[in-house]
């Protein structure tokens, strides 16, 4: 009753005549590409970019000049002699919100991943034959760099509050919030690594984001606070990027040293104030612990 | 029957090879040159086990998948189907089990598995804010594919899924059958040798789900290549050389689509009666079967259904409303294995919500 037939072999497709490019390769490649959808995002949408101008350009204007007008930093003091320059609270807050625009572009660039790997791009690569290693350090470039990016673009404003632009100091602050930003973002990929869903997004901002932002020395000069207050800002690796920013945009403006001196310049830990450089070493140093972590969170399969 | 599905899915693959018992698998043997199971299989699976937790999602399966193949997952939603083709590409870890696929086991030898696979997923996972070109030169590039080659075999893969025209426009502006024309040829740029396919036309009007299949035949036809898919559309099923029936993370049976519908031992006939009781009675008494009562219905399975009809409506004493005869469907098949029907209402709910969230998320139109 059975009829046998004769079954032709199966042609495979010509897979093993094409070399493909090693391990090495592919990987390196892997974290150019990554970095490059990430900065090719950012270019084309441009509405993302001017509404993600909303929230620091309010904070520049609205809460800096309705600040500025009933407290003036320094210049108020009435025992200063007349002619001394003073200081616009809007100019004091610049750096601030730079480090703010960062801070968020960076985060909120690194959580993408949640979406990207329920749904998204990110989900196809985790079965790549590359290491997620590789996706990790390709996301934080990427991430890092459209944070330095968008940061840079809230440079226009400066000349509106009193911040004298260089070419020097453009570069100087570009490198320096770049550095903050791979550290943030590298953050970011370690909070992503441990949401299993987007819905975890509004505790991290209630409860993370918004602290790290308060907490940092944007918006005040972390000088004279309570002792717990004091401790947090400390324990705010944000604190250690807004000074450097601040330092760069304030020094450039010539002003005496004791309008420096009452702003409080400088993070002081147990009572020595550090230097910028020995800051943005304690960024660096985060973001190298940061990443690796991130790494090896995402190497987990489950 | 429950006995016969295990001794069914003991005898896969030795004795599927190069048989033919019926017409109808004749009619597939033809359709589907080369096709039938041959060789050393691609697949091989031995009681891949996994948990969620306390949940064990799937249950210590075993099956293998010929070249050249397609190999369809059939199972309600929450059988375990997905979990096992993410077993299966290396996205999950199995709790238990083995599995190795052209050759490379699945955990000792995952990047050598990844290599020989390409994957379609359930949910959309194209970047729809780049081009539809970009998304399949970043795919070859993590594939590791030299500049020359990706190029020559972006152009081959966007022919043929007619999307050449519309490469360098970004995806978000496509509709849902040409994101997923899309997936198919991204999944396709590294010349995989399994094609993995999980739910591919999920969320689709019927005649993109057509239209896909045309593609995925014509497929098979030009490249020979091996695929594993999944769905829980009956229709769809009918497409695949064979059919493995998951419930409950466990394999049913597994057989060709004309041999499971053969399981059901004929017609599938439905009565509607003014006193169902009676007639269930007199319908055990004369033709030697019990049927289940469904919706208000008679249900049973009878060889030779059409001729019995003047028969039945003779024996039946009982008003009859309404009587229809049909061939058996998998869905029967289904019934007749678990007892329930694949598409239950809740399956219902939960895949209109998807369809509404993938809708949302890939502005189809
Ligand atoms: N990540 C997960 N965590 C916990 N349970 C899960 C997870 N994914 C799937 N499940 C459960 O495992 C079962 C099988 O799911 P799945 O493989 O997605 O089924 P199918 O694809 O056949 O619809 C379901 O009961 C589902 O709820
Ligand atoms: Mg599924």
């Amino acid at each position: 009753m059975a009829t046998t037939v004769v079954t032709p072999q199966p042609v495979r497709m010509e897979q093993s005549l094409t070399p493909i490019n090693g391990p090495f390769r592919r990987n390196l490649n892997t974290i150019v590409i990554i970095w490059y959808r990430e900065v090719l995002r950012f270019v084309r949408d441009w509405i993302r970019i001017i509404t993600s101008l909303a929230q620091p350009l309010m904070f520049l204007f609205i809460f800096g000049s309705g600040l500025s007008s009933s407290l003036n930093v320094v210049g108020s003091q009435a025992n200063l002699p007349p002619g001394t320059p003073t200081l616009d609270f809007r100019t004091f807050l610049f750096p601030g919100v730079l480090s703010m625009t960062v801070l968020f572009t960076s985060i909120f660039s690194a959580i993408s991943i949640v979406w990207d790997r329920e749904f998204g791009f990110l989900r196809e690569m985790l079965v790549a034959p590359i290491s997620r290693t590789s996706l990790v350090l390709g996301k934080a470039l990427g991430g890092s760099t459209i944070a330095m990016l968008q940061g840079t673009i809230m440079l226009i404003f400066a000349p509106l509050v009193g911040v004298n632009l260089s070419v020097g100091l453009v570069v100087k602050l570009m490198l320096e919030m770049l550095l903050l930003a791979f550290s943030l973002t590298s953050l970011g990929i370690v909070i992503a690594s441990r949401m299993k869903s987007m819905e975890g997004f509004q505790m991290i901002m209630q409860f993370f984001l918004m602290p790290m932002f308060f907490l940092s020395g944007a918006l005040f000069p972390l000088r004279n606070l309570p002792g717990w207050l004091a401790f947090l800002t400390k324990i705010n690796p944000v604190t250690y990027g807004v000074d450097p920013l601040r330092q760069a945009v304030l020094r450039a403006l010539n002003l005496p040293q004791f309008v420096l001196d009452a702003l409080g310049l400088g993070v002081k830990v147990f009572d020595t104030t550090l230097s910028t450089s020995v800051e943005l070493l304690i960024v660096a140093i985060l973001g190298l612990i940061f990443i690796v972590w991130g790494a090896l969170a995402f190497n987990k399969q489950d | 029957m429950a006995d016969m599905a295990a001794e069914e899915q003991t005898l896969q693959g030795e004795q599927l090879n190069g048989q033919i018992q019926s017409p109808a698998d004749l009619r597939m043997a033809v359709a589907s040159e080369g096709v039938r199971p041959a060789g050393a299989p691609i697949i091989e699976v031995e009681g891949l086990t996994r948990h969620y937790g306390k949940l064990e999602a799937v249950k210590g399966i075993s099956f293998e998948v010929y070249p050249g193949e397609i190999f369809g997952f059939l199972g309600p939603n929450g059988a375990g189907k997905s979990t096992t083709i993410n077993m299966l590409c290396t996205l999950l870890r199995p709790t238990a089990g083995r599995a190795r696929i052209a050759g490379y086991d699945l955990v000792t030898q995952r990047n050598k598995v990844r290599e020989s696979i390409g994957l379609i997923f359930q949910d959309p996972s194209l970047d729809d804010r780049l081009t539809a070109d970009e998304n399949l030169r970043f795919h070859a590039t993590v594939y590791g594919l030299p500049a020359a080659v990706s190029k020559q075999r972006r152009e081959e893969l966007l022919k043929m899924v007619d999307l050449y025209d519309r490469r360098d426009q970004l995806v978000r502006t496509f509709s849902g059958g040409m994101k997923r024309r899309l997936e198919i040829a991204r999944g396709l740029l590294h010349y995989p040798r399994v094609l993995f396919l999980d739910e591919p036309t999920i969320g689709l009007d019927p005649q993109t789900r057509l239209h896909l299949w045309s593609y995925i035949l014509n497929l098979r036809q030009q490249k020979q290549i091996t695929m594993f898919l999944t769905t829980h559309y009956m229709d769809e099923a009918e497409y695949c050389d064979r059919i493995a029936i998951i419930d409950h993370g466990k394999i049913v049976a597994l057989d060709t689509p004309s041999r499971l519908k053969d399981m059901v031992g004929g017609d599938v006939i439905r009565l509607r009666t003014s006193d169902n009781a009676v007639a269930a009675q007199q319908i055990k008494e004369h033709f030697g079967v019990e049927p289940r009562e469904n919706k208000g219905e008679l249900v049973f399975e009878i060889a030779g259904g059409e001729e019995l009809v003047p028969r039945i409506v003779e024996k039946v004493t009982a008003r009859i409303a309404s009587i229809s005869v049909r061939r058996p469907t998998l869905d029967d098949v289904f019934i007749k294995l678990t007892g329930r029907e694949i598409r239950d209402e809740e399956a219902d709910a939960r895949e209109l919500m998807r369809g509404f969230m993938r809708s949302r998320r890939w502005g189809r139109r």
